[in-house]
């Protein structure tokens, strides 16, 4: 409407208001409109673990965070530029990670003494000019989009609560999002409801309406579309790639899929998800708790299936007991560990990435167990795969570590061509050797696997069991040095998966003197840190590790070939204790654990420090 | 998978004999122990099911029962300490074309597995408990277990038990189970029969089995064991008599529980008429309280035979539901999704 219109390179929003207040559903619309747009974006929806905290209070504060480019970006942000408040609570907790002179948006009227006071506010912010070094645009969300839904056949409640709705079209006209697919949306999921449709529409309308025609708004924005490698893009979370990634190893590998789960923040999503597809053969259980649930994955895996159990940290810990019988069973077995902050319950909805060593070394005795873990949100699905791979190939349990950040963070995700992902392959015991025995711990010289025989299959009636086998028979054996010779063979065979993996490929265009080792879910925050020291002239390597165990072949020749290593890490220093005693290299820790992912700027500041 | 005769081995198409289900295990109880009497049973039972040995698979937990997989020449696993109703559910609900047993014990099962006991139970999987109750830990030597008379004096427990004992026909009935039967290690013809209605029951079913450890808690049973007049075999349909001479008898009262009453007392018209089908579990609860540790007359046979529908066939259900509906899984149009946007 005649307004101007300035180009920007990339914008950071981040909608903050009660945990009532619709805005994570309000970040994930304006999210899906970014990625019809095509810029390239990341998320980080930031929430309390109770569902509703008392209203208006600072615990009940939940946030989305958006970041969009018309370039590669690689983090949700460190800071926002444009912070939407829908109430003082959110105002406070969130106003101080807003750099002077950036956005404001507020919704005035929920600025009133009580809300005032719940949020710890002597006077109003609004008022007393403590706001002065923002942009603040202090918008009546709230009677406004009352006064717009006059005439739907709605209660007073339900008309305030669609002022999620006018401040996403707001700010659908503030940054020119597309708005039919929000349309689209707001029709399908109200459709037995024509009311609240009708109320929701008229709502984002209303407040696209206004930021065209109110004076408080002079100028809008438009990013322009990423120019990403070409190809279909949707985006993904992090636990919706591991789902899909779960199912096309059931696919390519022709087991069905069981997944025995009990719920738990941050992982239950995996299983919600995994429980629409039926259409796969998927069988979702779900358990009396962890230890069923992996139980019954293991019983699933004996009997042909490709068996999952999903968790988070302390239900993780519960199984231990099974996958340490898996160990000795030398069964296929995937354990999907969402990492979140501990120890105990710690902060359900917050990513850490501290249960490394207890995967690791969490069982009792030697029962080493391979451990992979996804960098990205899109990254999950190809880890799926491979710890699949991994689990068929080598009859072993796997580990594949996620957090609560990638789990819920989004970003766009080329589709992969499904036909040309490689098939896994499964060769079951068919038959018993030549003369009618079966020898179910006999190995295959190459892998050292034993063979998979199921039930069903005739002549290969066999007995396995948690005590010590003997070499080749598996029958109980409490013989010295058999025991010695079976815990040996367990680790080569685990130890050898390292022929199997590819080598670590490091990122080092300089000739870099230090390098930036990092594992899991801090690739984004790591490789944005390592690109502002490249861009202010330091010379850095970036590594990323995608095998916790075994580590890739050439990790020791890689730590050893720079003067210096960083392991930046949301834990007190696992990998980082891992790659000391291993490799005898003095690496250096940057450890952080404030449930939140790391920013880029602290990642480049450590960096800078160590150079 | 091998073709086979129907779920449970209902058809009985192949022969085999009880030595076909002897693995060449060397069999490791005490000598004497209740456990070989059971194995025993049920080697020679088990051609009854027709079924081809690759079908049949028994999972255990840990304890002195737990070994049995190890003696029967079918696919088998040893796993670990209360986990096999877990185990086995995950296997019978993944696979319905097979015949799965549990084998444990009163600690096993109601102790460290308490939890996926009744679970096992309510979700009606389809598999087939064997508990066998010695009222004892024997494979750790002698420590009171959950099943253990109250004052029990054990290794663990010199000034006696502190805790009140688990019922296991209780428990069963109270987790809604839909199969529930008693009988006695050595009583081979009882635990015959009860095994094979056990075997022929579409769901999950529970088979308590008096076993005696004659090394840490020698004549537990003796009061059903060795004296047969204590024994109430429960028929169905018919009037519940016992003793030497069928001169005993139940009654219910009007409170719903059981008295043992002299039938010349009361006539016979007055007793209760067994009725194992009942859809509540409520009359066969009351039997089970009749006796609660055996030191008297107790109730052994079928408690409780009731059809409900079975867990593998209600999730292969959904399966082939959502199958009908929206086709066969495409991998393609999964991962694409709705919402895309192409990159030139």
């Amino acid at each position: 409407m005649g307004k101007p219109v300035q180009q920007v390179g990339r914008v950071i929003i981040r909608f903050a208001g009660d945990s009532g207040d619709g805005m994570q559903l309000t970040g994930d619309r304006f999210t899906s409109e970014t990625a019809a747009l095509g810029n390239d974006l990341s998320t980080l929806p930031d929430f309390p673990a109770e569902i509703r905290a008392p209203a208006g209070s600072l615990p009940g504060v939940s946030g989305f965070q958006l970041h969009f480019a018309d370039h590669d970006i690689l983090t949700p942000g460190d800071a926002p530029n444009v912070l939407v408040a829908m109430n003082p609570a959110a105002l406070r907790t969130n106003v101080d990670d807003l750099p002077r002179g950036g956005t404001l948006i507020v919704n005035r009227d929920a600025f009133n003494d009580r809300n005032l006071r719940k949020a710890g506010y002597g006077a109003n912010p609004l008022d007393d000019g403590s706001l002065s070094e923002y942009q603040v645009h202090d918008v009546r969300l709230t009677s406004m989009t009352v006064e717009a839904l006059k005439g739907i056949d709605i209660t007073p409640r339900e008309a305030e609560r669609s002022k999620n709705m006018f401040a996403l079209g707001l700010m659908s006209w503030l940054y020119h999002r597309p708005t039919e697919g929000t349309i689209a949306f707001i029709e399908t999921k109200f459709a037995n409801r024509p009311a609240i449709a009708a109320a929701n529409l008229a709502a984002f309308k209303a407040g696209y309406a206004f930021g065209e025609t109110s004076e408080s708004f002079a100028v809008s924005y438009e990013v322009k579309p990423a120019k990403l490698a070409p190809g279909l893009y949707r985006q993904i979370t992090g636990n919706t790639a591991l789902a899909y990634g779960l199912i096309a190893a059931s696919v390519k590998s022709g087991l069905p899929l069981f997944l025995g789960a009990y719920p738990i923040t941050p992982a239950s999503s995996i299983l919600e998800e995994l429980a629409g597809h039926k259409r796969f053969g998927v069988r979702t259980f779900q358990a009396e708790d962890e230890i069923a649930a992996v139980g019954a994955a293991v019983g699933a895996s004996f009997g042909g299936a490709l068996g999952v159990s999903t968790s988070a940290g302390p239900g993780v810990v519960l199984k231990a007991e099974t996958v340490g019988l898996a160990v000795t069973l030398e069964l296929p077995l995937l354990i999907l560990d969402i990492q979140r902050a501990g120890p105990s319950t710690g902060m359900p909805t917050k990513p850490e990435q501290a249960d490394l060593l207890m995967v690791l070394f969490g069982r009792n005795s030697e029962s080493p167990v391979p451990v992979i873990a996804a960098a990205t949100p899109g990254d999950c699905f190809e880890v799926a795969l491979e710890a699949a791979r991994i689990a068929v190939k080598y009859r072993t349990p796997v580990y594949l570590l996620s957090d609560a950040y990638l789990a819920n963070g989004s970003e766009p995700w080329l589709i992969p061509d499904v036909d040309a992902l490689p098939s896994i392959k499964v060769d079951f015991a068919t038959e018993p050797s030549g003369d009618g025995t079966f020898l179910p711990y006999a190995r295959d010289p190459q892998t050292l696997a034993r063979p998979w025989a199921v039930p069903g299959t005739p002549g290969l009636e066999h007995r396995i069991g948690g005590l010590e086998k003997q070499d080749g028979t598996g029958n109980i054996s409490y013989d010295p040095d058999n025991h010695d010779r079976m815990t040996r063979l367990r680790a080569q065979k685990i130890a050898g998966i390292a022929a199997d993996i590819p080598e670590l490929e490091v990122d080092d265009p300089d000739g870099a003197r230090l390098l930036v080792l990092g594992w899991g879910g801090t690739y984004g925050p790591i490789a944005a840190g390592v690109r502002r020291v490249r861009d202010g002239g330091g010379k850095v390597a970036q590594a990323h590790l995608r095998y916790l165990n075994p580590f890739p072949r050439n990790l020791g020749e890689v730590v050893r070939r720079y003067d210096r290593v960083l392991v930046p890490e949301m834990n007190l220093g696992q990998l980082l204790k891992l790659v000391r005693a291993e490799f005898l290299v003095d690496a250096i820790g940057y450890n952080r654990v404030r449930g939140l992912p790391f920013r880029s700027s602290e990642i480049a500041e450590a960096i800078e420090a160590t150079l | 998978m091998s073709e086979g005769n129907g779920r449970n081995g209902r058809g009985g198409l192949i022969q085999l004999a009880a030595k076909d289900f002897k693995s060449d295990q060397e069999v490791r109880w005490c000598p004497g122990c209740g456990d070989y009497a059971i194995l025993a049973a049920m080697q020679s039972f088990m051609p009854e099911l027709g079924l081809a040995r690759e079908r049949i698979v028994f999972i255990s937990g840990i304890g002195c029962a737990a070994r049995f997989p190890y003696y029967m020449q079918t696919y088998g696993m040893h796993s670990i300490h209360g986990r096999a109703p877990a185990i086995a559910t995950g296997l019978a609900a993944s696979r319905p074309d097979l015949s799965v047993w549990v084998v444990t014990g009163d600690g096993d099962a109601l102790s460290i597995g308490g939890n996926h006991l009744i679970h096992a139970l309510r979700r009606n999987v389809n598999v087939k408990i064997l508990l066998f109750n010695n009222q004892i830990y024997g494979l750790t030597k002698g420590q009171y277990s959950p099943t253990s008379e109250l004052g029990k004096v054990t290794k663990s427990t010199p000034m006696g038990s502190l805790d009140h004992p688990f019922n296991p026909v209780s428990i069963a009935l109270g987790a809604e189970a839909s199969f529930v039967a008693r009988s006695i290690d050595t009583d081979r013809k009882h635990l015959t029969e009860v095994l094979r209605k056990a075997a022929e029951h579409p769901g999950a079913a529970l088979v308590e089995i008096y076993q005696n450890c004659n090394i840490y808690n020698d004549g537990a049973f003796d009061a059903v064991r060795e004296h047969k007049e204590n024994r109430i075999v429960l028929e169905h349909g018919r009037p519940i008599r016992f003793g030497a001479e069928g001169e005993r008898g139940v009654v219910q009262r009007s409170d719903g529980s059981c008295a043992l009453v002299e039938v010349a007392e009361v006539g016979e018209e007055a007793l209760l008429v067994h009725d194992e089908h009942h859809p509540e579990p409520s009359l066969a609860f009351a039997l089970s309280r009749i006796s609660h540790t055996p030191h008297g007359p107790t109730p052994i046979g079928v408690f409780r035979d009731v059809e409900r529908a079975v867990y593998d066939e209600l999730m292969e259900g959904q399966i082939v539901a959502a199958k009908e509906r929206g086709g066969e899984g495409d991998l393609g149009a999964l991962v694409a999704g709705r919402d895309t946007w192409r990159i030139p």
